[in-house]
Order: C-alpha cells, then structure tokens, then sequence
C-alpha cells in the first residue's frame, strides 16, 4: 500500500498551484534541508522530466528553494522564495536536464556549505507525497511518512543487531527499514521508520555504538 | 484495514458504522494517535477549505497568467440576478468548487484532495450540499473522512494524479470521493456511497490531462467545475436506488488500465490534448516565449 494514511489523501494544507509540482518539489527541497541540518550556502537542483519541462507554471523552483529555507508547503512565504534565498545569501544554481529518469518527477539537489555538503535525488509521485531515492550516493526508497531515523556507519557484520537491541530496550517497533552501501566494507546508511518516538537518549546511545559515524533523525511534519 | 471500497463497505455495514467512523479507526491505528488528534488535524484542513471557499466567491482572484479567476463570482451573481435552470445545490457546488481551484491557480492556500488540481470539488461539494442540509461541524469533518477513504482506495489500486494516469485519476477521483461523502452526509448508506462512486468515475473515464502551457488552470478550472456537478448528480442517482452494473472496485481497476495505456502526450505534459490546439501554443508562447519544440 502506498498511501497509508487519510492525510495522504486529504492533504497536505498547501500552497497552490500543483501538489505534485509546488508541495511536491517543496518537499524534496525540505527533505535536502534536514539531511544538511542548516542553511546551506550554495543549492544546486537539477531537474528532469515534467519537472524540467514545467517547473515554470508551477513553481516548483520556487518551492523547492522554499523547502531548502525549511519552509512547510503551506507557509505562504514560498512564493518569494528566490527573494529571499538572495536576501540570506544562498547561492542557487538551477539546471534542467534531458536525462530520463525513471519517475517523470524528479530533482536531484546539492547543498552545501564551506565544511560539506550532501545530495539528494527525490521524486514527486502525486498528492504532494514525494519519495528520496538516494542520498549522497546511497540507493534508498524513503517516503518519510514518519519520523525517520538515518545511521551512518561502516559496512560490518552485527550492525543491525546492535542498533536493533537498543531499540529493542527502549521498546520502539521498527516499522520499516531498508539498508544500501556504497561497497562491500565501506559506509553504509540504515534508515528505520519507527512507531514510537525516538528520544534524543535512544539517539545518543545509538551514536555511542562502535563503528556508527553519524545518527539523525529526520521528521517533515 | 480495507484493502478496496468493497471490504470499506463490508467493514461499514457489517458492524453498522458509517464510512467516515471506519476511516478514522482505521487511521487511529496506522497512525498509533488518538482521535482527538485526527479529528484536530481534518478540523485544521476543514478551516483552510472553508476560507478558501471565501475568498474564490468575494475576492477578485486572477491567476500569475491572467487565464483564470473571477468565474465563480460571475456564477453567484448570476444565480442572484437570473433565473437559473439547474438547482441552487448544484450551481452552487459548482460556483464553490471553482472558487477553490480559482484560488489555487492564484497561488492561494489550499487543501490537496486528493491533489491540488482537484482541490475544488470535495470542498465545493461540501460546503455547498452543507448550506442545504446544515450538518453540524462534526458531519462536515465526517465528509472529509467519507471522502478520504475513498481517495484512499483508488490511490492505492490505481492513481490519483494526472502524471500518472490523466485527468481521470485526478479530478475523477475527486468527484468519486466527493459523490461518496455526498451520499453519506445526506443521510445515504455506505452501499449507495460506493453505488455513487461507480456512478461518478465511469463518467470520468479516459479523461486526458492537457494543462495549456503546464499550468494548472485551463481546464482544470472548469473539469473542476464539472466534477462538482457530477458528483452532485451521481450522489442523487445512487440514494435513488440506480446502481453501477459494474462493480465500483471493477471500474476503478478500468481507470487504472486506461491511465496505463495513455500516451504520456496526455498525461500532465502539455504536449497534447487542449495544451497543443492552436490557441493552446499561442497562450503557452505568450506567457513563457517561444519555446521547447514538441
């Protein structure tokens, strides 16, 4: 089941014109933001497909760059966006491209800063529900419905076991989990949907595990 | 939690709840919240319809373009000033459902239902069928949850936007999901709320998605307008006692199918249907410059 939710369905409270172009595309861009976890310097957005052929009439560039500034798809400063990012400094960098891709709605956006930077492919698949196909390199399949827990660690056996055991102790159902690496021994990115909140402790003690990176947890709503 | 609108309308009638009462269980427990926090937050998405039903019938909206806004005005007035031939009800679904599309074109705020292209129908439905049968608060939440359900499950057997299966899986979801509370808040079964979905969709079918220039304004507009009226007429149809030969859950498979055979010319890309006539090309030259050949 795709939709879980009614709120899928009725919803999200936005700004128009399309959900799939504007809060779709606001979304991804918000997406980006929270992964980056600060106002980034520089925004690069790539887009392909409709997006590309129709971003235009639809805002989406406008909106994407509302959600890389953290603004909900209903926060009525997202048509002045662009005004806004210039104001703040952001430099935005806004490319079309030819290349098909898979999903007829998709942007890859780049943010970073002077320290670092990360990149995100997301795709739009109506209603304003979005999906994030990758991060930093990383093949994903992540809706984001639900608060959404991302572990950065090497690439070695029981690492699973060790994030699920404290999970585990704290009594939090994990609801959905999908794992990629880059290579075999290399980095690697868990990201887990649980039922029950995960506290700033559990996030700490997950942080404390030998061989994991980096924890974040990322929520839309 | 159902599957199809055939286990939703078991799971109403087998236990003597509404449509609306089995969604919102339902998202009780998908969602693990309470009902107080549902209820809060379709609370928070009623609000949002009903002023942006405000605004398409007293503001002057203009869209960025210039292509749409002001219709809904002209249609309240008219009913004002002229003898008008179909119901008050009707027209004023319809006068409303543009009201919201008109201000989503503007760049106004809205609730997606199921998108926003077709933002207009299920609150102009409602606001409309709720000045004749004046439900309380509640019904009018209850109406969303209807709605929802509905969207719910053609969403997940078919599609609800016009990128991935035309005009039909947008606005025709809709107006399937607005006939359906339309059916329940006048007091109708949950059998005759499917009844009316059937009804509403297969008048939807094959529907293209030919946005001139890509913007969600012509026709969406009007198909909004249209949705209104034909869930209006297919919720009447189905308290009637007239039912689909086709089962509701057949025809939405049907909407499926023909969204998948739909060429993408015809499904959001402007680059057929109403987006390439001649005036089509002209308007979408106008506004962004010559451009893109297709």
């Amino acid at each position: 089941m795709k939709y879980k939710s009614v709120f899928d369905i009725i919803g999200p409270i936005m700004v128009g014109p399309s959900s799939s172009h504007t809060a779709g595309a606001a979304r991804i861009g918000r997406v980006a933001r929270k992964l980056f976890g600060k106002e980034p310097k520089r925004a690069k957005i790539t887009f392909y497909g409709s997006f590309a052929k129709t971003y235009q009439g639809h805002g989406s560039d406008v909106a994407t760059v509302a959600g890389i500034l953290d603004f909900d798809t209903s926060d009525l400063r997202l048509k002045n966006s662009l005004l806004i990012a210039e104001k703040a400094g952001m430099e935005v960098d806004l490319t079309t491209s030819e290349v098909l891709t898979e999903h007829p709605n998709t942007a890859r956006i780049k943010l970073s800063d002077d320290q670092e930077s990360i990149e995100v492919v997301g795709v739009s698949i109506g209603g304003g529900k979005i999906e994030v196909l990758e991060i930093n390199g990383f093949a994903l399949q992540l809706g984001f419905d639900s608060p959404t827990m991302l572990v950065l660690h090497e690439d070695r056996f029981g690492m699973i076991a060790a994030v699920a055991k404290i999970l585990t102790q704290h009594k939090i159902n994990v609801g959905l989990m999908e794992v990629s690496r880059h290579d075999r021994g290399a980095r690697a990115l868990m990201a887990i949907e649980t039922d029950a909140p995960v506290s700033a402790e559990v996030l700490e003690e997950i942080r404390q595990i030998p061989y994991v990176f980096d924890v974040s947890l990322l929520s839309l709503n | 939690m159902f599957r199809n609108v055939a286990e939703l309308v078991e799971l109403a009638e087998s236990q003597g709840k509404k449509i609306s009462e089995v969604m919102i269980e339902a998202e009780m427990e998908v969602s693990q919240r309470s009902r107080d926090a549902i209820m809060q937050d379709m609370y928070a998405n009623l609000d949002v319809m009903e002023k942006a039903v405000r605004r398409g019938l007293t503001e002057d909206i203009r869209s960025h373009s210039g292509l749409t806004g002001g219709d809904a005005k002209k249609l309240q007035e008219y009913m004002k000033n002229k003898t008008f031939l179909s119901g008050p009800t009707l027209l004023n679904a319809v006068s409303m459902s543009v009201a919201v599309n008109e201000v989503n074109a503007a760049m106004g705020t809205i609730v997606a239902t199921p998108t926003a292209g077709a933002c207009g129908i299920v609150p102009g439905t409602l606001f409309a069928v709720s000045d004749k049968l004046q439900p309380t608060r509640d019904e009018m939440v209850n109406y969303l949850f209807t709605a929802g359900a509905i969207g719910y499950c053609i969403a997940n057997n078919a599609f609800i936007s016009g990128a991935a299966g035309g005009c039909q899986a947008e606005v025709g979801s809709a107006t399937a999901m607005a006939a359906a509370a339309i059916v329940e808040i006048a007091g109708g079964t949950p059998e005759e709320s499917a009844q009316a979905v059937a009804i509403a969709l297969k008048n939807m079918l094959g529907l293209v998605c030919d946005p001139v220039a890509g913007l969600v304004e012509v026709p969406c507009v009007k198909r909004n307008a249209m949705g209104a009226a034909i869930a209006t007429v297919a919720a009447d149809m189905a308290m009637a006692g007239i039912k689909s030969v086709i089962p509701t859950d057949e025809v939405i498979e049907a909407m499926y199918r023909i969204g998948c055979a739909m060429p993408t010319t015809l499904k959001e890309t402007a680059q057929g249907g109403l987006a390439a006539t001649q005036t089509g090309r002209q308007i979408e030259a106008k506004i962004f410059g010559v451009r893109m050949e297709k």
